[in-house]
């Protein structure tokens, strides 16, 4: 995988082995694994153009996931709407959500931004538990349809998969080809300096307004593809641990990198999953794992995995000489 | 020295007769979901601790058609999502040939669709009614829906001439379908709700509701939700000084609640509970007698601790799958499935299971007995 | 049952519950002025508090009196020990990598709060003995005069000790500008360590002197952590009289809007005034606003 350069390289390289990836799957189990991975790595993306890019932290992220899943359920479940016109509806709508909580919101910084991005999340949380009559209430909301488009419909999880990772490297390319335009730059100034970004006629307001409604928009994306094939939506997907869960994937994974993203959120859908065998353990490992990796990949994992595959050639260069290539260590 | 190589010896023929066995018979490989951990792990736990002594004792007893029992146990810790990944590594990796729980009634629709696709059984332990209803080919379920209990306590409430209730109910799904039921069979039952409160699952206070409850002219309030919950709203009736009688639903029906209330909080409260947690109180020539006192006998022996309601949903859930097996003497699913649907009489723990065509719960109210907590125990009434 | 003594009632439980908010978001207050850090391990010393309270009680038969400094104790050294450990090796890098360390580390906690006591719930008996005290119609338990009274002492406490010890003087001064307070002659580090004794010890308090009115398991400290993040930010971030007011309104907030307003919406309704006052004030009531970012 490209890392460093190479960036068409690496997007093709990652196209193919996603494509070829449920081939070698020992049994489907693991294509549910990456489908929900695939979720998570849309949403990760999204968030992490917000919080690596322009360095706005959101708490919660997952109600837009949620609000896109529940209003394609509704639309489409009760109102029994066709399922592109739900999937239209409901990243429309929570586009909009967003754009209006993000005018307000975006004012607050650093930690204000967090508690306001918190609470607009346990605000849109609780609706989804108290609405009974139109979302099911607690217990949730059944009899959703599968996801159909001109009368195709994607039933078994090896189609899914190649809609979901197809969205996801749809999204990726977008999102790669937006951090390295001007608007890019911006951003990135934006989270240098603000201020300095502003006196330079960054209009910084709209940038971080953009960047927050295109993320939502991302994580809408993820939320219609869930709702899709869950079958099945309730509050408890979406609350404020996804939101927390969201942005620890964005930090281990690496700020401001989207492979990054790709890798935090694959590795934080798999851990779980690996860690079932040891139950009742799995949750002090799980916690422990994160802290050493936090401690010890200070560039999240994106970064540690390009130290490893460059000290991997250094020693593959110093061939015969034997001696250790450095260690990844500090910055 | 010598006796130490012999008891060595005699171990390692032991593990080999035990290989042996194993290999001559393939094992039944039956899947289960319990959220052992996160808000519902007071369902999970017990549940997960229950099917694993099944699996000891059934094996000790020479398994079912001759071929042990193999149970694997996955936590959806109460997470909807986390139930589905769950679910498709038992079908698709386990391969079991059916499945018991999960322990949440979200978890279990959730994974319902997976279920009908792999054309598998699954005997959930979860209330809602909305499981087997509409009846699903694939779905069973143990415990009693929650319209059951809500009939008991408005005949009960009625009988003592109650006609106006306040209710105060759990914002999760327990409490939610509660609520629902509630609503529902007031009028059936002559009943006006008067006030129709709801609070956290998570929190600590809940005098603002009974406060305002105070201020109507309820004749009784009836609580929906599992602990610790209802025992906060015990305490904080008492502080309050409201004499209304208190109804819990089944939720709170284990020692723990009133544990948790304090005994002279939780004197005079009234629950529609499974005969599981007043055993002693059922008379000896009661058929679910013997399965009670010895699933308790069992459980409290192994894990040194009060068995809970919840565990006998995963007991019966276990049980019925056996009983179903042996039956249609095949462990293959769709074999499984309709010898399940022609279980007729069968006593358990939760009460006698008569499912049929149209019935996949089974029970009726006769599963319920309404109990009063009297001095930090359960009194049975007639 | 008066309209007036109902309003009482209201606002007596949204203080009994408020000062819980409060006491968890002192803590977190702590720790952010000299660190800049959002421990979100915060709510996890709360609950540990009160777990250990009980299992003194009832694996080592402490009687209550001493149970509770001993819990207060163990939970300020698990507060130190979770600086020294993942911390203070990790000093100069991002506050985000270190708000996710102590993501890791609520989990870490919980998981071990889980596997040692279990997944139940608990109860410790009230400090004192005696029925619930009748005022105007309202009423209070007992425990809840120990609440606030605890808790007006540790505020009284807190300012005593900012404003005349040198310790206190020197962790103001690591919160105002750390490069210059080492510069000062100040070891951050060791300023470091006693803002997480600190804020443990504040954090377990609240949960012991809590558990005999709210009970406690070991997933409390979820829900704990989020509101008392709220009650800080709701009276200005690094502002610990701010912070304990925060904590105090949102919980009158909440009450409030379960009596009047609705029952199942009663934190939306708390959230909502929370976001409006935001929009308003963007740094709290008693916060000074200053630029941050991530």
């Amino acid at each position: 995988m490209g890392f460093r350069g190479g960036h068409n390289a690496g997007v093709l390289a990652f196209a193919v082995a996603a494509a070829l990836v449920p081939f070698a799957l020992p049994n489907d189990y693991y294509l549910t694994v990456l489908i929900v991975g695939g979720f998570h790595t849309i949403l990760v993306i999204g968030l992490n153009l917000l919080m690596g890019y322009a360095g706005q932290v959101s708490l919660g992220h997952a109600a837009f996931y949620g609000l896109a899943a529940y209003t394609t359920g509704i639309l489409t479940g009760t109102h029994q709407w066709p399922v592109p016109a739900g999937i239209a509806v409901a990243l429309a709508l929570s586009t909009a959500v967003a754009w209006l909580i993000a005018v307000p919101t975006l004012k607050l910084r650093g930690n204000y931004l967090a508690m306001g991005t918190l609470g607009f999340g346990i605000i849109v949380y609780i609706v989804f538990n108290e609405a009974t009559s139109l979302t099911g209430g607690p217990s949730g909301f059944t009899g959703i349809p599968k996801l159909s488009f001109a009368g195709k419909v994607f039933s078994s999880d090896r189609e899914y998969y190649y809609v979901v990772w197809g969205a996801v490297l749809l999204l990726l390319v977008l999102s790669q080809n937006l951090v390295r335009s001007r608007m890019g730059r911006a951003l990135r100034a934006i989270h240098t300096s603000e201020t300095a970004a502003a006196v330079l006629g960054v209009d910084t307001n709209r940038y971080k307004i953009f960047v927050f409604v295109l993320s939502a928009f991302y994580a809408a994306v993820a939320g219609v593809l869930y709702a899709h094939y869950v079958t099945f939506v309730s509050p408890g997907s979406f609350g404020f641990h996804t939101s927390v869960q969201l942005v620890t994937m964005v930090v281990l994974g690496g700020m401001a990198s989207i492979w990054g993203a790709v890798l935090g959120a694959l590795f934080l859908t798999f851990l779980p999953e690996a860690l079932r065998a040891i139950e009742n353990f799995d949750i002090l490992v799980y916690g422990a794992i994160l802290i050493l990796c936090m401690m010890f990949l200070p560039g999240g994992l994106a970064d540690g995995a390009r130290k490893g595959w460059d000290a991997a050639a250094g020693l593959v260069r110093r061939g015969t000489h034997g001696a250790g290539a450095g260690k990844g260590g500090g910055r | 020295m010598h006796s130490k190589a012999i008891a060595c010896l005699i171990a390692l023929a032991v593990l080999a007769g035990a290989a042996a066995t194993g290999a001559a018979a393939e094992p039944i490989r039956i899947g289960a979901i319990f959220s052992v951990t996160g808000p519902a792990s007071f369902l999970g736990e017990p549940e997960r601790n229950t099917v694993k002594m099944l699996e000891e004792s059934i094996n000790k007893g020479g398994g079912v058609l001759g071929r042990p029992v193999e149970i694997v146990v996955y936590d959806d810790e109460t997470d909807a999502t986390k139930a589905v990944t769950a679910v498709d590594r038992l079908l698709k990796k386990d391969r079991v040939v059916a499945v018991v729980g999960p322990s949440t009634s979200g978890s279990t629709l959730a994974i319902v669709p997976k279920i009908e696709e792999a054309k598998i059984p699954l005997v959930s332990c979860a209330a809602a009614k909305k499981i087997v209803d509409p009846v699903k080919k694939w779905v069973f379920k143990t415990p009693q829906s929650d319209e059951l209990a809500v009939k008991r306590i408005y005949q009960y409430a009625a009988k003592n001439g109650i006609k106006k209730v306040a209710i105060i109910t759990a914002s999760d799904a327990f409490g939610a379908a509660g609520r629902e039921e509630l609503k529902a069979l007031a009028a059936d039952a002559g009943i006006a709700i008067v006030a129709d409160e709801v609070y956290g699952p998570k929190d600590t206070d809940m005098t603002a509701q009974l406060t305002k409850i105070k201020g109507t002219d309820a004749q009784a309030i009836v609580c929906w939700g599992t602990n610790p919950g209802p025992a906060v709203i015990a305490r904080n009736r008492v502080q309050l000084g409201i004499k209304t009688p208190l109804y819990m639903s089944h939720g709170v029906a284990s020692p723990k609640f009133i544990e948790l209330a304090g005994a002279a909080n939780a004197e005079g409260i009234l629950l529609p509970a499974g005969r599981l947690i007043s055993e002693p109180q059922v008379p000896a020539g009661h058929p679910q007698k013997k399965i009670l006192a010895g699933y308790i006998k069992d459980y409290e022996t192994k894990f040194k601790q009060p068995v809970s309601t919840f565990g006998g949903y995963a007991y019966d859930a276990i049980m019925l799958l056996v009983q179903a097996i042996q039956t249609a003497k095949s462990a293959e699913p769709a074999a499984i499935r309709d010898a399940l649907e022609k279980i007729k009489g069968y006593n358990a723990t939760t009460g006698e299971f008569n499912f049929s065509e149209k019935d996949h719960n089974g029970l009726t109210e006769e599963a319920f007995v309404m109990v009063r907590i009297t001095k930090g125990d359960w009194e049975m009434l007639k | 049952m008066t309209a007036a003594s109902a309003l009482l009632q209201y606002v007596i439980s949204g203080v009994t519950v408020g000062a819980t908010y409060g006491l968890t978001a002192l803590g977190f207050t702590v720790i952010y002025n000299t660190t800049e850090i959002i421990n979100f391990a915060q709510g996890e010393f709360v609950m540990l508090g009160g777990m250990l309270a009980v299992f003194a009680l009832r694996w080592g038969g402490v009687p209550l009196p001493l149970a509770v400094p001993l819990a207060v104790l163990i939970v300020t050294a698990v507060g130190v020990l979770v600086d020294r450990v993942t911390i203070r090796p990790m000093r100069g890098r991002s506050t985000l990598t270190l708000i996710i360390i102590t993501i890791g580390m609520s989990i870490l906690l919980r998981g071990g709060a889980m596997l040692l006591f279990g997944k139940d719930t608990f109860s410790l008996p009230a400090f004192s003995p005696g029925g619930p005290i009748e005022i105007g119609g309202a009423t209070v338990l007992p425990q809840t005069l120990w609440v606030v009274g605890i808790t007006l002492l540790t505020v009284a406490g807190m300012k005593v000790f900012f404003e005349r010890t040198l310790s206190g003087k020197a962790m103001l001064a690591c919160a105002c500008d750390r490069k210059a307070a080492s510069l000062m002659g100040i070891h951050v580090d060791s300023m470091v360590t006693l803002s997480f004794a600190f804020s443990a010890l504040v954090g377990a308090l609240g949960g012991v002197i809590l558990a005999p009115i709210t009970l406690t398991a070991y997933d409390v400290g979820i829900l704990l952590g989020v509101k008392g993040f709220a009650a800080c930010i709701l009276g200005g971030l690094g502002n610990p009289f701010g912070a304990v007011v925060g904590g105090v309104i949102l919980g009158v907030l909440e009450s409030l809007g379960a009596g009047l307003v609705s029952s199942g919406y009663k934190d939306a309704v708390a959230f909502v005034i929370l976001l409006g006052l935001l929009f308003v004030r963007p740094s709290g009531l008693f916060g000074a606003s200053r630029a941050e970012r991530v």
